[in-house]
């Protein structure tokens, strides 16, 4: 395809036809799905036959958009976002074209499920200090380790997985990048409990795990990067989420405020304190978008992980503040339980209370305020960074605890 | 809305922010704003003329009444440009006076009296506030007398007072409050300067003893007080770009100092505490951005500025509250100092904060847009 061809014809002809062909009413949503990565409108800047048309990924908006409108079903999105949202991705920077054609189809018409292995136990922030090993047994690696904090891994059909292969070199240096078959021999899932009491996320144990080395990802060495891509595609699929107007937590807020029947003043003009703040990273991402769209992306770009988080601590906290003594109830109870995944729901709908416990994940998963206050300080504004003691040491010789 | 303009913008835009911005950084001279401190009143006069020849006095009047024809977004990037430099011109004055007028005036007043605040030639103000909470609290009073009109009180905190020719006054007339222009050498009409926390922008008080205010300079020619928030949320809107401008170049300054500032052998910048700090401000002021782009985008949408107003109020003002005083922290001792620039921005957002109403009054009122 060269310059010359107008891209935004192109896909526009390929939305018709596809929703003329399968019209979405009437279609089942994995054949839709199928159809749709035939049609190169899966990820639209994928080259032609991995489920794209070799388009400016800023066309991915036009096809989500006219698909929407046209009722197609979207919700594979959510349902398998590790893999459309992130593997993809890291598929098409770093895999090979076997890889992709294995891959990609089956992934995007939800047959096959995704998860990410990133974190460890004594790996969190610092994830280039994971320990999980892969040593290499001919054509085949074996895998001993514990990875956590890993979303869907009950349901997943394949993990993303960085492992440790060399320990003599710096941490950065020795990692290597695999997809893993979770239902392998020695792959062990257990449900993680959190303070809500459900499991949204899982402990998964590797012992002698067998990875065949065409499921390596790049180089031998070169996990990290291909981990930065991970990383970079996770935060994209995180952030920039917009919601309408005083929907979402500040609307609970909102809801909670009316039914008390208060008329603190007090209280009133709190709410609408923060009422203003969520509107205004609403904006903020709104703009961003556009921004982006026109080619001059900026620093607002890189906000709304951080805000967000901070943000959505004090409003559901406020939440149950509003509630006086009745905040001190939590309706539903804790029961421990995996959460359901009913892929079609888009947005649980939480109690105050268990919004205001989920709310402290925000600014602890895919990176700590923290480490994204680290991000913004020498990435957006050019702050020099902290000393490293770590940075060329030999992995095995990194002090841990 | 689908004709609604968008944040980003256009290649003209981004010229006149540039044009603007490099014209502000060689004619005003920090050093001599800190000196004006001192004394009261003083307006950068160079500035001054500076945007009167560009034309930037008044980009969003219709050009039939002197103005530039343009929307508000252009204004909107002025105020964003003088907000950064701290620059001491009476514009705001210009734009709150001019909204008045614009908003209640008749077309013959409008023509009469716009052109010369348009261009600069007079500086306007209004004179609305006589308590220090409640613009609504109107003890002046217009009484007829003959064909025309006298006007009794004190009005208070009118910006640019002390350089004002004209003045856009409030005054109850027995059948509601209206708007009157009042020349600024009228008999019976003075002006006492306030010392102003924020000295870069003079406040003053007028006091008006019976002086004669001709029918013709009536607003309209009855009652309208509507006409009054109409003014007060142009300014509010003008100022939230002033402070999300100044609270940007909080941040600057704070990122430069945190570069080149060396203590324990390391740049402090490379201290969590400091880089967080900035990181903190960076979210705060995108925010403000946002905010204050949203308020100046939406000036021709009534429905939506009566969120968009307090919105921007409440934003910006925090943001820049918040920027101009983790600058001095980040600057330390010597951001304590009057030789310090720190200090003109610390001053300046907190001042803005307060004017043309508290941020708390405007949060109320955000509080009734939204129906809570």
């Amino acid at each position: 395809m060269t310059d010359s061809v107008d891209h935004s014809v192109v896909v526009d002809l390929a939305i018709s036809e596809l929703v003329a062909e399968h019209p979405p009413a009437t279609t089942d949503a994995k054949e839709f799905w199928g159809a749709q990565f035939e049609a190169g409108l899966a990820w639209v800047d994928f080259p032609v036959g991995d489920g794209g048309l070799g388009v400016s990924p800023s066309l991915r908006e036009v096809v989500s958009r006219r698909l929407t409108e046209a009722g197609a079903p979207m919700w594979n999105r959510t349902a398998n976002i590790l893999g459309i949202g992130m593997a993809a991705g890291v598929l098409a920077a770093h895999g090979t074209q076997e890889q992709r054609t294995r891959w990609l189809r089956p992934m995007f018409t939800m047959d096959e499920i995704w998860c990410q292995l990133f974190s460890e136990p004594g790996a969190g922030s610092d994830v280039a200090g994971l320990a999980t090993r892969a040593v290499r047994d001919g054509e085949e690696w074996i895998l001993n380790g514990q990875k956590t904090w890993t979303t869907l891994a009950h349901l997943a059909k394949w993990g993303m997985v960085v492992t440790r292969t060399d320990p003599d070199q710096p941490k950065h240096r020795g990692m290597t990048y695999f997809v893993v078959d979770m239902e392998a021999d020695g792959v062990d899932i257990r449900p993680l409990y959190q303070i809500t009491g459900e499991a949204e996320f899982n402990e998964v144990f590797f012992d002698d795990t067998p990875v065949p080395d065409k499921n390596r990802i790049d180089d031998v060495g070169a996990g990290w990067r291909v981990a930065m891509t991970t990383l970079m595609n996770e935060r994209v699929a995180i952030g920039g989420r917009t919601v309408p107007r005083g929907e979402g937590t500040i609307g609970s807020a909102i809801g909670i405020w009316n039914e008390s029947g208060s008329r603190d003043a007090a209280t009133r003009r709190e709410l609408a304190r923060l009422w203003s703040e969520v509107e205004a990273m609403r904006l903020t991402s709104i703009r961003a978008a556009e921004n982006m769209q026109a080619g001059v992306p900026g620093p607002e770009g890189s906000t709304s992980k951080l805000a967000w988080a901070d943000l959505n601590k004090e409003v559901t906290d406020f939440t149950v503040t509003m509630q006086g003594l009745e905040g001190a109830a939590i309706p539903e109870g804790y029961t421990l339980e995996p959460t359901s995944y009913d892929t079609r729901e888009v947005e649980r709908v939480m109690s105050p209370q268990r919004a205001f416990l989920r709310a402290r994940a925000n600014s602890i998963e895919g990176g700590t305020s923290e480490i994204m206050r680290n991000i913004l300080g020498e990435r957006v504004l050019g702050l020099p960074g902290e000393p490293r003691v770590d940075k060329n040491l030999p992995w095995n010789e990194v002090p841990r605890g | 809305m689908a004709d609604r303009i968008t944040f980003v913008r256009t290649d003209e835009q981004r010229m006149l922010a540039d044009t603007l911005r490099e014209f502000l950084e060689s004619t005003v001279d920090l050093d001599a704003v800190r000196e004006q401190s001192l004394t009261d009143g003083a307006i950068d006069r160079d500035a001054w003329e500076g945007l009167r020849q560009m034309g930037l006095v008044a980009p969003h009047v219709p050009e039939e009444y002197g103005g530039g024809g343009f929307s508000f977004v252009e204004t909107a990037i002025v105020f964003e440009e003088l907000g950064r430099r701290v620059v001491p011109v009476p514009l705001l004055s210009s734009v709150l006076a001019s909204a008045a007028i614009l908003a209640a005036g008749s077309a013959e007043q409008k023509a009469q009296l716009l052109p010369s605040i348009s261009s600069g030639e007079r500086i306007a103000t209004l004179a609305i506030f006589e308590s220090a909470h409640d613009p609504n609290d109107i003890q002046c009073v217009a009484e007829r007398v003959g064909a025309g009109w006298e006007l009794k009180g004190t009005k208070r905190y009118v910006t640019d007072a002390p350089n004002a020719d004209v003045f856009v006054v409030a005054a109850d007339t027995g059948s509601g409050v209206g708007l009157f222009v009042v020349d600024g050498s009228s008999e019976g009409a003075s002006v006492t300067p306030t010392l102003s926390l924020d000295a870069t922008r003079p406040l003053g008080e007028l006091t008006l003893d019976r002086v004669p205010v001709a029918d013709d300079s009536y607003l309209g020619g009855s009652p309208n007080p509507e006409a009054i928030r109409t003014a007060l949320d142009v300014g509010v809107v003008a100022l939230a770009q002033e402070q999300s401008g100044g609270a940007q170049r909080c941040l600057e300054m704070s990122v430069e100092y945190a570069n080149a500032r060396f203590q324990f052998g390391r740049a402090i910048g490379s201290f969590q505490a400091v880089k967080h700090m900035c990181a903190d401000m960076l979210v705060s002021v995108e925010h403000a951005k946002s905010a204050a782009w949203h308020a100046a985008r939406s000036m021709d949408d009534p429905d939506e500025l009566r969120i968009a107003v307090p919105l921007a109020k409440s934003v910006c003002s925090d943001a820049y509250l918040r920027a101009a005083g983790d600058t001095i922290q980040i600057f330390g001792g010597i951001g304590f100092t009057w030789e310090h620039d720190a200090h003109l921005y610390f001053k300046r957002a907190k001042s803005t904060s307060l004017l043309l109403g508290s941020v708390d009054s405007y949060r109320d009122r955000l509080a009734d847009a939204i129906g809570i």
